[in-house]
């Protein structure tokens, strides 16, 4: 079995709607860029803070329009379908052996399931005694 | 009046007048626009479980064809699987529903064998490959479901423009999306016929009765007599290690009937959905029937446990519904040996020596044998 297998496939469409509203976010930015390049070479000190209001109108929609369309086209590129790695445990039933072998999950493994193939070890018989996925991430933990 | 101090020229009254426009623009347009982009969320998550689902379809067709070898191409048949549904029985007269809604189950999970029979020849008198294939089916089954509801409620806001409908979609979509990720992960494990959180009960009845004789009862379940702590305990599971969740509710009746109801106590294991904030493997005890479905099971314990007195405890293994459907994750394999011993603690304190106890591993035997 592969460890790892993921399936992409994107979907760029963005609303027509929401594309309009975008532009018009956009264009009222460039305006509003143009103009405080435009106060702040007239000068003076009432100019001065006209010129970086409106900078600072015209960066923050900037921002907020690129932040659109890039949760827009993030959201639906981002499809996968992880399958997670098993492992099968295996160990040595002789008494005193303790000889443990881990390998990934083969079809046909079960737990409690006797193998064919002797210990390396002691020529003992072999069982599988547990099959699972590690999760190496930790969960979010929110201090409540 | 100006936004901006200092601004009087023509160009920043006409910017001006603009953000004006935009503003009360945003006011009558705004609850459009937030549909919109909830649209576009919903559209981002049918567009995923589509993607999830066709996987799932693709996952049960080469697991049939590679395990089952049909002889002809079976994808128009598993399509017709993927749609099956199942109506449950007519409550208007609640009398003897339970039994009306065993047999409805009974029939589907026998046609659903059957189909799979049908699919896969190679593995006709193999139980353990069909209920592996049966399961797979029935976790892309899930899948198909699971994305028409969603298309369904989403052509529907669309169609009427609703923001109720589609805000109401959007709001559960996280949750229905976990439990589309955890049927995805879970096809693979079925195929493979990898345990699954969900067997975590057979699993620690398997760990019981390891090494004893072992028979068959129905339905689909093995028992086995077990020397425990100087009591007979009657160790109790679905037969594995197909995909396989028996009948325990018939089983356990089966067996306390041959007792003629002499058991000092019934306990129960199973998987146990957790709450956010709780840790994936951790064991919590209490009183009751141990098993989920759709009911039937649980009220014929009930019956029979009510019927002959019988002293009924369980046992649960936290997990979220992710873990319970995909393979099963270490900490609740590591959690088998901590239920062991509270099932040891618990025959020792509350019955006494000679007496005779059922113990029940409920859930799903698949990847793990007796």
């Amino acid at each position: 079995m592969t460890s790892q297998t993921q399936t992409k496939t994107t979907n760029n469409k963005i609303s027509s709607y929401l594309m309009l509203i975008i532009l018009i976010v956009v264009a009222l930015a460039v305006v509003a860029l143009f103009l405080a390049v435009q106060t702040f070479i007239e000068g003076g000190s009432d100019n001065q803070l006209a010129a970086i209001m409106l900078a600072g109108i015209g960066l923050i929609a900037l921002a907020i329009a690129g932040f659109l369309i890039h949760q827009s086209r993030k959201q639906a590129a981002e499809v996968k379908l992880e399958i997670p790695k098993v492992m099968t445990i295996i160990e040595c039933q002789n008494k005193g052996c303790n000889n443990k072998t881990i390998r990934e999950f083969q079809r046909g493994d079960y737990v409690f399931k006797e193998l064919d193939v002797t210990c390396p070890k002691c020529n003992g018989r072999q069982m599988i005694t547990a099959a699972y996925k590690e999760i190496r991430e930790k969960e979010k933990t929110y201090a409540v | 009046m100006s936004l901006i101090p200092g601004s009087d020229s023509t160009i920043f009254q006409v910017f001006n007048l603009v953000l004006y426009v935009f503003f009360i623009g945003f006011i009558f347009y705004g609850q459009k626009l937030q549909m919109y982009i909830m649209i576009r969320e919903v559209e981002n998550s049918l567009h995923k479980l589509r993607i999830t689902k066709d996987e799932g379809r693709k996952i049960a067709l080469d697991t049939i064809n590679e395990i089952g070898k049909p002889t002809t191409d079976p994808s128009a048949r598993v399509d017709r699987c993927l749609d099956y549904f199942t109506i449950g029985p007519q409550g208007m007269d609640p009398q003897g529903i339970v039994y009306k809604l065993d047999h409805i189950l009974d029939v589907r999970d026998d046609r659903l064998k059957e189909e799979v029979r049908l699919l896969a020849p190679q593995v006709i008198n193999d139980e353990v490959q069909i209920n592996n294939l049966e399961n797979t089916l029935e976790a892309a089954m899930a899948l198909n479901y699971i994305y028409k509801v969603v298309r369904h409620y989403y052509i529907q806001g669309r169609k009427t423009m609703s923001l109720y409908v589609i805000m109401q979609l959007q709001m559960i979509l996280p949750m229905v999306m976990k439990e589309a990720e955890a049927y995805a992960s879970a096809l693979k494990a079925f195929a493979y016929g990898q345990p699954i959180g969900d067997s975590i009960g057979p699993l620690i009845a398997s760990k019981l009765m390891y090494g004893q004789e072992v028979r068959k009862v129905p339905k689909d379940c093995v028992v086995a007599t077990v020397p425990f702590e100087g009591r007979t305990a009657l160790v109790l599971k679905a037969e594995g290690p197909g995909g396989n969740v028996g009948k325990p509710g018939d089983a356990i009746e089966a067996v306390i009937e041959e007792q003629q109801g002499k058991l000092a106590c019934l306990i129960m294991i199973d998987a146990g959905l957790k709450l956010e904030g709780e840790m994936v493997g951790e064991v919590s005890e209490g009183i009751g029937s141990a098993i989920g479905g759709p009911g039937v099971d649980a009220f014929k314990i009930e019956e029979k446990i009510t019927k002959y007195k019988i002293r009924n405890y369980a046992i649960i293994v936290k997990e979220d519904i992710g873990d319970a459907v995909s393979p099963m994750r270490k900490e609740i394999n590591d959690a088998a040996d901590k239920v062991i011993e509270r099932v040891r603690d618990m025959v020792k304190e509350r019955t006494k020596e000679g007496d005779t106890v059922l113990i029940v591993g409920v859930g799903n035997s698949i990847g793990v044998g007796q």
